[in-house]
């Protein structure tokens, strides 16, 4: 279509540029076909994290927090005070008062913490002059406290009162954390996993670290929780390592070089060397069972349970995957630093009688006819892997002209996608917001009594 | 109130209806009268055996020297008056035994009362004359006049009786509406006046004072001297009383009456000191009547203030004795009413004119229509003009335009009396307007590319035809056909070219007086830019990057620049910057009046029905005017085709006749014309990509017609984009003109286009292929059909409206048919999709004509829900997933 644009005269649709996966324009399974594009920010925007049904915050770069309406699109509150990006954002959620109330924790390069009150914009409480920025945070609801992760790790309470800190371990700090059972809290530092235990019976509350992890061979990336018996791991070198969440030792060990994919050894898939980062595990997401591992610009769904691979595609994107979700039906998110969010459903492969869909090992797919995927690409021996299945790509969301830092879905009523193009984007599903439009307009109606 | 011996009901001796007898007997209101003129080829014109070519607005006085006579006629042209007698109907209408306000010594007070009297309305008929008028009886105060007042009447004059009649109580609300703007200005005028008396009473006071004592040191007590001038004394204490309470009467009059809030503008302006306008105003006055002697009463014209010292009042000495009435000159009307209340009523009473411009049935067709289309707004805005702004206030055109020209013509023209020495006269006002007039005559007509040229003609050669056929409506016709190349009614149009030429005689007289620069900047800036600014007020910011890539943060002042490179001005507007201090104080003045026609404005225009051709063509030439002086702020490149839209001016229905015809070319010359508009309709952009402009811009003013809310100024068509867009851009616009650009900067632009192709459609007219979604159906083919016999443009736009109109009340059904869309159970999202997608069907449209009634019923919900332009940051952007194809000739 490019050529075409600048004024060649050939076929379209075959000068497609080198996208690894072009699904084209008909996607009958895309339900988000209405969009709102929310400005507010003035630098790349991070974190989106949601706060209840209709509202969600979002953050970045510029260091606001900009709290939203889902439904109307509508900026609700600014939340301005920190003086340089913002580099973690989580909610808290406590009683007061007899309900539940929701406030945001921030952190910021400008070594501050701030909670704020999303309802009226308020800063509630701030604490400055960390020794150190802080990297991550984790609010411990069953004991009412949260911890911040940087050079140290540290107990906070409600009120904005350290509680504790650990003792201060290498320049590397902690970038990611987990709640393990029995107050326990796994870090990630630099190259292993440090477990944390957090006593709260001593009179003086207090944090240390009880048993390092180093089984990583490189940096881990991004730490998650399963379930109540296993966390897991990913490291920049494409190690996904699962740990029991009691006793701390490996349940699952997984290298995913995608050079020697599970189950299939053939020399044909060779590529040759890679570099570190088409492999690297820049996010994992689970919801219990399922873990999905954003690797490189591919994506690898792993049964946590089974203890084996589901799926995979090596190039799910044109280039690093920053976040996944896996929705609740049965559907794959993915977006990444091309630009476009993908949404993938896991298909069982067809018979082996039947060529199977290049959508397996995407490599080998001739890409490109428009609206249609490839038909004659290569069939893969890959059917002796019981139980595998396959990536479909069933939809693209595209939109903004940066990368896309990450998304939140609210369900069926919205899909929120934040990026490095200043922008927010709320994707929802056309159909759906037209039936509630004609729902509001006979309220009306009625509130007029009539035209 | 009605005291004539001729009122019209009364009066039918030749009602030509009667004259002939049917023999079929139709019902009376079947009846067709026949037309007894034979002779005259308009059978419709009602002016016929009146001595009078159209309709008019007479002022007249009823004069305490002279009796009833005619001061002015709007339009100010004689051949509108052909041979009516003016004063005799002005005896007429005069002798109407008005009740005028009784100003004197009412018994049991000392002091002379001011009665603060309603005005009258009578309608008058003279059935020999074959003239009919709305009269509306007004007192304007003087203190030199008998009484204190002077008695005006203003009357609408015409031939067709009913049209009075019927009209009656909007003319009735639209000149009180007027002559409450002159009697503001009365107000005004007469409390300067009287302040003036009160200072030089109080002089001759201390003057007589000091000569008493004098007088009395030198021949003691008792001489005849002395007692005389004790008297005098005397009278001039009384005489000062007296004032202050007329002072005091007169300045209290909008709390008595508790009127509207803009009177109180008024007030504040009375209570201000001297005006220099009225200086200049009262400077001529001097100039002619300035006797030694003047009446100790009932004249104190008599002031000695120079242009020079403008803003210090000399008082002078009153002398005892009374001159004879008929020696003093009365003050004309705008002295009576200070010249900016006077040019505003003025422009009030042309804008009346306009209105009611026309046949009776063509004024009631389009009263009816504006009645129909009021009840019409959930879904007009789709597709019709924007009719909104001329019910909201301070939003209509044609006023807005008076506005400006009051705003700030009067300190020029005040300006150019001041710097002439000259007594300003209507005519010198006239000829500004007639110089600018031409000017910008030569500019818009050198303006529109080749398509727009041959429109232009072929609109011409139609409505000629028409002009020799439409009797009283001819001239008009072919004003709107000629756009601004008619002659006539200078008065009327080229309201903007007004200010310019002031602008430019101004600038000159100010070269030859040379003033040396004063320190108001910012209060000189007001006759530069009080037209550029305003103009941009309106825009929205949306709007203003868009001609040529302006950039949001473009500061509004900013465009002005280029404006002196290619205008009629030939002066620089910096060069008003030097100016004598009494322009601040004008300009002060003029924007206080700024605001009171802006108040009178949005209360008079609900009650009054436009006439919407003649409200069509004074926009249309109010916007030819304002199209040249918004190209030469707006646009700096050197593209000057005429493209439909000039940002801040509604699109009218005339620009979209027109773009009728060029639609006509496009659907003749694209086989895939029904695809781009399918496109369009289903309310997917449609981007018109191409490397020459006129061909772009033609290509976008020919499918403006299809584009559905479309907006009061086209907000959702950009004719021109040489930069890349953005997604934003796409919700927020519907048609994109874009420019194919070989550089490397274009390969963004190419690769936004390729990105974002699953939202476009994609029409390229350089190689003459469009790439969108295929639409298969006869919906679009019946409204755009290549081999269509339509032959005109205008026919054309007709033959679209009325597919469109159609569409739109199918888009209305399916949206407010409520079993459509409501869910029976309270989780039945499916039924309810089925349910709709059945009705679409039932209704007879395929999938993809469904698509453009379900787009246009989302755009009617988000109008009903949000109201108009509410949000447009925040619209939604629908779109479908669908397969685009390459469509070639």
């Amino acid at each position: 279509m490019l050529r075409w644009i600048l004024g060649g005269r050939g076929p379209q649709g075959a000068v497609e540029k080198s996208a690894a996966l072009c699904i084209g324009e008909e996607q009958p399974k895309n339900c988000f076909t209405e969009l709102q594009v929310l400005k507010g920010h003035f630098d790349i925007v991070r974190f989106l994290v949601q706060i209840d049904d209709f509202r969600f915050a979002s953050a970045g770069d510029d260091g606001m927090v900009l709290v939203w309406n889902v439904q109307t699109g509508e900026r609700l509150v600014e939340l301005r005070g920190h003086t340089q990006q913002i580099t973690a954002m989580i909610s808290y959620t406590f009683i007061k008062g007899g309900k539940a109330h929701t406030a945001l924790l921030t952190a910021s390069s400008d070594r501050t913490l701030s909670l704020w009150d999303p309802d009226t914009g308020n800063r509630v409480q701030t604490v400055s002059d960390l020794q150190s920025s802080v990297k991550c945070l984790l609010v411990l609801n069953s004991v009412d406290l949260w911890l911040s992760g940087g050079n140290e790790l540290c107990v906070w309470n409600r009120d904005f009162q350290l509680q504790c800190k650990s003792v201060h371990h290498r320049d590397t700090g902690i970038s990611a954390m987990v709640e393990l059972p029995k107050n326990c809290i796994a870090a990630a530092m630099d190259k292993e996993i440090v477990i944390f235990k957090l006593s709260l019976s001593d009179p003086e509350m207090s944090v240390f670290a009880t048993r390092h992890l180093a089984d990583h061979q490189d940096t881990i990336r991004t730490l998650i929780s399963i379930n109540d018996s296993l966390f897991a791991s990913g490291s920049h070198n494409g190690e996904l390592i699962l740990w029991d969440a009691l006793d701390w030792t490996i349940q699952a060990y997984e290298l995913i070089l995608w050079e020697e994919a599970p189950g299939d050894g053939q020399s044909e898939i060779r590529m040759g060397q890679q570099k570190q980062t088409e492999m690297s595990i820049q996010h994992l997401t689970s919801d219990g069972e399922l873990v999905v591992a954003a690797v490189g610009s591919g994506l690898y769904v792993y049964n946590a349970v089974m203890k084996m691979v589901v799926a995979y595609r090596k190039i799910a994107h044109d280039s690093d995957v920053l976040h996944t979700m896996l929705l609740d039906n049965g559907l794959v998110m993915s977006c990444s630093e091309d630009g476009s969010v993908r949404i993938w459903e896991l298909q069982d492969l067809p018979l082996a009688a039947e060529p199977a869909s290049s959508g397996f090992f995407g490599m080998f797919g001739t890409f490109g006819r428009s609206g249609k995927q490839a038909a004659g690409a290569p069939v893969k021996k890959l059917l002796d892997v019981p139980g595998l299945r396959s990536l479909e790509l069933i939809g693209d969301l595209i939109g903004h002209s940066g990368a896309v830092q990450m998304f939140l879905s609210f369900g069926e009523r919205a899909l929120v996608t934040c990026s490095a193009d200043h922008l927010l984007i709320v994707w929802k599903d056309g159909e759906r917001e037209s039936q509630l439009r004609s729902l509001a307009l006979f309220e009306k109606l009625e509130e007029m009594q009539g035209l | 109130m009605i005291g004539s011996p001729d009122v019209v009901a009364l009066t039918k001796d030749d009602d030509f209806g009667d004259s002939y007898q049917d023999p079929c007997l139709l019902p009376e209101e079947f009846s067709v009268p026949l037309f007894p003129h034979a002779t005259n080829a308009n059978p419709w014109t009602k002016t016929s055996y009146a001595k009078f070519s159209k309709d008019f607005i007479l002022i007249s006085e009823f004069s305490e020297q002279v009796g009833p006579q005619p001061l002015l006629t709007i339009p100010d042209d004689p051949k509108v008056c052909g041979t009516f007698d003016l004063n005799y109907f002005s005896l007429r209408i005069m002798s109407v035994d008005y009740q005028a306000s009784f100003v004197g010594h009412p018994p049991g007070s000392s002091y002379p009362k001011l009665n603060f009297v309603e005005d009258s309305k009578v309608v008058l008929g003279d059935s020999k004359e074959g003239a009919f008028a709305y009269v509306h009886h007004l007192t304007l105060y003087d203190l030199e006049a008998r009484g204190f007042v002077r008695p005006f009447c203003m009357a609408y004059i015409s031939a067709d009786e009913r049209k009075i009649m019927q009209q009656f109580q909007q003319l009735s609300s639209g000149f009180s509406k007027a002559s409450e703007c002159l009697k503001s200005g009365n107000r005004k005028a007469f409390a300067n006046e009287l302040e003036k008396k009160l200072k030089d009473l109080e002089y001759t006071r201390s003057v007589l004072h000091k000569e008493t004592e004098m007088q009395k040191i030198n021949t003691g007590c008792y001489s005849t001297q002395v007692i005389e001038k004790a008297n005098e004394l005397a009278n001039v204490e009384k005489s000062i009383y007296e004032h202050r309470d007329l002072l005091r009467q007169i300045t209290s009059y909008p709390n008595k009456k508790g009127r509207d809030a803009h009177i109180n503008d008024h007030d504040h302006v009375q209570i201000e000191p001297e005006k220099p306008i009225d200086s200049n105003m009262l400077d001529n006055t001097t100039l002619t009547s300035n006797h030694s002697s003047n009446g100790r009463d009932k004249s104190s014209t008599d002031t000695d203030t120079s242009p020079q010292k403008p803003s210090s009042y000399t008082p002078q000495l009153i002398k005892a004795k009374s001159a004879k009435c008929f020696d003093k000159r009365l003050k004309t009307l705008e002295e009576l009413c200070d010249s900016a209340f006077f040019h505003q009523t003025l422009d009030q009473l042309n804008v009346i004119e306009k209105m009611f411009r026309g046949d009776l049935c063509f004024i009631y067709t389009s009263q009816i229509d504006r009645g129909l289309s009021i009840k019409q707004k959930i879904t007009s805005f789709l597709f019709e003009e924007e009719r909104d702004w001329e019910e909201e206030g301070g939003g209509s055109r044609n006023l807005y335009e008076a506005n400006h020209t009051t705003r700030i013509a009067p300190p020029l023209i005040s300006q150019i009396s001041t710097l002439s020495g000259e007594p300003m006269s209507l005519d010198s006002y006239v000829t500004c307007v007639e110089i600018g007039h031409n000017k910008l005559e030569i500019e818009s007509l050198e303006g529109p590319p080749e398509s727009s040229t041959s429109d232009i003609t072929q609109e011409t050669s139609e409505d000629a035809v028409d002009t020799e056929t439409k009797g009283s409506f001819s001239s008009d016709r072919s004003i709107e056909a000629l756009g601004n190349v008619s002659p006539a009614n200078p008065d009327g149009f080229g309201r903007r070219s007004t200010n310019e030429a002031c602008t430019v005689t101004s600038s000159e007289e100010q070269e030859v007086t040379s003033y040396s620069g004063a320190p108001e900047r910012d209060a000189d800036m007001s006759t530069a830019d009080v037209f550029e600014a305003d103009n941009l007020v309106q825009i929205d910011t949306a709007c203003c990057m868009g001609q040529d890539g302006f950039i949001y943060e473009e500061p509004l002042p900013e465009p002005l620049q280029p404006c002196c490179d290619d205008t009629v001005v030939k002066q620089e507007p910096l060069s008003l910057l030097h100016r004598d201090p009494p322009l601040q104080v004008d300009y002060v003045f003029g924007e206080s009046s700024q605001t009171v026609v802006g108040t009178s404005v949005g209360l008079m225009l609900p009650e009054l029905n436009i006439n919407a051709l003649s409200d069509d063509m004074v926009r249309m030439n109010v916007e030819d005017a304002s199209d040249t002086t918004s190209y030469m702020s707006m646009s700096t490149s050197s593209d000057r085709a005429a493209s439909p839209f000039t940002y801040g001016i509604p699109i009218t229905v005339k620009q979209k006749k027109k773009a009728g015809h060029s639609a006509l070319r496009f659907i003749r010359q694209y086989p895939f014309a029904q695809q781009a508009i399918y496109c369009l309709l289903s309310g997917r952009t449609l981007v018109v990509l191409g490397s020459e402009e006129g061909t772009v811009r033609k290509l976008v003013n020919a499918l403006l017609i299809f584009v559905p809310n479309i907006g009061k100024y086209g907000e959702t068509v950009q004719p021109w984009l040489s930069s890349s867009f953005q997604l934003t851009d796409l919700q927020r616009w519907k048609l994109i003109g874009l420019q194919r650009v070989a550089s490397p900067a274009g390969s963004s632009m190419l690769h936004s286009l390729s990105r974002y192709s699953r939202y476009i459609g994609i029409l390229d007219c350089d190689n003459k292929t469009l790439r969108c979604p295929p639409y298969k159906g006869t919906l679009i083919n019946q409204m755009a059909d290549h081999r269509t016999q339509i032959k005109r443009g205008s026919t054309y736009y007709l033959h679209v409206q009325s597919m469109l109109t159609q569409l739109t009340a199918k888009a209305f059904l399916y949206t407010f048919c409520h079993h459509v869309h409501l869910p029976i159970t309270a989780d039945d999202r499916g039924s309810v999709t089925s349910r709709r997608t059945n009705f679409l069907l039932q209704l007879g449209y395929t999938e993809e004509e469904s698509k453009i009634i379900q787009f246009l019923s989302e755009l009617v919900k988000h109008h009903f829900l949000q109201g108009p332009l509410k949000g447009l940051g925040q619209a939604l952007f629908s779109y479908s997933y669908s397969t685009s194809y390459l469509y070639k000739i």
